[in-house]
């Protein structure tokens, strides 16, 4: 694929550097408000809504904004956005707004956001910015929705609000409380690094990280820092 | 003459203390407290507890045998784990609760750490809490059958000692030290738990530093906070109550989540007896002794880091600089 294609770009978000399972950032959100699937769905598509917009938007003012005063730049753009979103969930999705709380206000700090700000749109034009933002967005989604799914399933036997499991199923509510968060993450990472790790003995190519300037600023763990 | 020239390195002497012996002689000091507990509580009993010790072992085997580790069950430590777990549940717990508990405890508290002595928590401790949250309905459920009640003391159905206590209510001191109480399987008979013990110490399995330092601050602690003022039988109910005794003798004393350093651990056992008091009398259930455990278990590594012994010679100056 050619490199900030879209098609590219959005490889990269939902698998390659996925920010749930291979970046681990935005983690405050991820843990906190996963505790059903809806509710993951929910904070996903307001990230990925927030993080489309401020991407094009910062992408565009990225030869206006002087370096020295980026991050505050970056921060009044986002939570711009921020305001915006929040306003229109109270007004038009009240329960969700009301499930998510405070971690919408949060996602002013949102180390995606500003990570993709700082690594992406601030240096590339606004199309490719554009897709990096909904590609790392669904990844996002697609990461908070696992983890609802899997917390739901095991710690309320339902998916979606739904009752999936029979009655005489007995929930382990500790999955939907914060330590569940932790377990769930961990193993679908694990899961994960097996498949990876899978892959890489048959040979197939792994997806490599793009990052080439070396492995300190890099959350790419696929390569492990063999790249350095 | 020969025989001078086969002279190994060091070391020449070696202990007869191992994994296995210590982790026999644990099972051996819980025997009487189990023997009661089925006495007690009967068949129901006997199946939890045989469901527990055969969940973890076998956890522990399918997991080594999957990781192509090698297989360490024959060492008898996911034995004691599976006991003490079983030992923590009450006795109308259903059969899935062990081997859940079970399999949680050995799984990812214990090997995924790296297995024995890398866990960070008392495993059989980390599952009770686990099932704990999880079913808090359960898990303090202490009513029994009529078979059982008939050899129970209690006035009172369907609480322990220690509730009645917290809310209140009168208690027995004489039943509650010998064990004819309700409670958790292995927790109720505070002689069995306290005779097990001594055969630790007796056999050099444990020292006498963290349950002294810990029953010793608890009961202050109880003295002073308790709200019953100068009362030695409510302090003397409150240490035979609830999981003090298996807690303090079999599971702070884990050699694995304990300090190494002997100043530290004094430290742990104050900490374990200032916790489990705040839990137990400030706290909103009558027990505390699990959380406390396990939360001193993560405190460990900040104490072994406080006491660590300085090296032999070197002098502390008055600014607390080494030189």
């Amino acid at each position: 694929m050619k490199a900030n294609s879209p098609a590219e770009r959005l490889y990269n978000g939902i698998i390659k550097e996925n920010p749930t399972f291979v970046m681990m950032i935005g983690m405050c959100p991820t843990l906190a408000v996963t505790t059903s699937a809806t509710n993951g769905i929910g904070m996903g598509l307001t990230t990925l809504v927030i993080l489309t917009l401020s991407n094009m938007m910062i992408s565009m003012l990225r030869k206006m904004i002087p370096d020295g005063v980026r991050m505050p730049a970056y921060i009044g753009v986002v939570a711009s956005f921020v305001t915006i979103v929040q306003l229109l969930l109270q007004g038009y999705i009240p329960s969700l707004y009301d499930s998510l709380g405070i971690y919408i206000p949060l996602i002013v700090v949102n180390c995606i956001i500003l990570g993709r700000a700082e690594a992406f749109a601030g240096k590339n034009p606004v199309i490719p910015s554009l897709f990096d933002g909904l590609g790392m967005g669904l990844g996002f989604t697609i990461g908070l929705t696992c983890i609802g799914a899997v917390r739901e399933l095991i710690g309320a036997g339902q998916l979606f609000g739904f009752q999936i499991l029979p009655e005489s199923y007995e929930p382990v509510t500790i999955f939907i409380m914060a330590p569940g968060a932790f377990f769930v993450l961990a193993l679908l990472v694990a899961v994960q690094n097996y498949v990876k790790g899978r892959k890489a003995a048959k040979g197939q190519p792994v997806p490599e990280s793009s990052c080439g300037q070396g492995c300190g600023s890099c959350g790419n763990t696929a390569c492990s820092g063999k790249k350095l | 003459m020969s025989d001078m020239l086969h002279v190994s390195s060091s070391p020449h002497i070696r202990s007869k203390i191992t994994t296995d012996r210590i982790m026999y002689l644990v099972l051996l000091a819980l025997l009487p407290a189990t023997c009661m507990g089925i006495y007690l509580f009967g068949i129901p009993a006997l199946v939890l507890i045989l469901c527990s010790v055969i969940t973890c072992v076998a956890t522990e085997y399918i997991y080594e045998r999957l990781m192509k580790k090698p297989v360490t069950i024959h060492d008898g430590s996911a034995m004691v784990t599976g006991l003490l777990l079983a030992l923590n549940l009450p006795s109308g717990a259903p059969w899935w609760m062990p081997v859940l508990g079970g399999v949680f405890a050995i799984l990812v508290v214990k090997q995924l750490f790296g297995g024995l002595g890398q866990n960070i928590m008392n495993p059989a401790l980390a599952g009770r809490c686990f099932l704990m949250i999880s079913f808090a309905a359960r898990m303090t459920d202490f009513s029994t059958s009529d078979s059982v009640t008939a050899k129970l003391v209690d006035t009172v159905s369907g609480a322990t000692p220690l509730a009645e206590i917290k809310s209140g209510g009168s208690y027995d001191l004489l039943s509650m030290f010998l064990g004819t109480t309700r409670g958790t399987i292995g927790e109720t008979s505070a002689l069995l738990l306290l005779i097990g013990g001594i055969f630790l110490v007796v056999m050099k399995v444990i020292d006498l530093k963290i349950p002294l330092t810990y029953l010793g601050t608890f009961a202050v602690f109880a003295l002073l906070f308790g709200g019953h003022g100068f009362d030695l039988g409510y302090v003397a109910a409150e240490l035979c109550g609830g999981g003090l005794m298996l807690g303090a003798w079999f599971m702070a004393t884990d050699y694995v989540t304990r300090p190494v350093t002997v100043k530290g651990q004094y430290v742990y056992g104050v900490i374990l007896g200032l916790l489990t008091g705040l839990f137990r009398i400030f706290g909103g259930s009558a027990e505390g002794v699990s959380y406390a455990i396990i939360f001193s278990n993560l405190l460990v590594p900040i104490i072994e880091r406080l006491t660590l012994p300085g090296g032999f010679g070197i002098v502390k100056q008055k600014g607390g600089k080494k030189s």
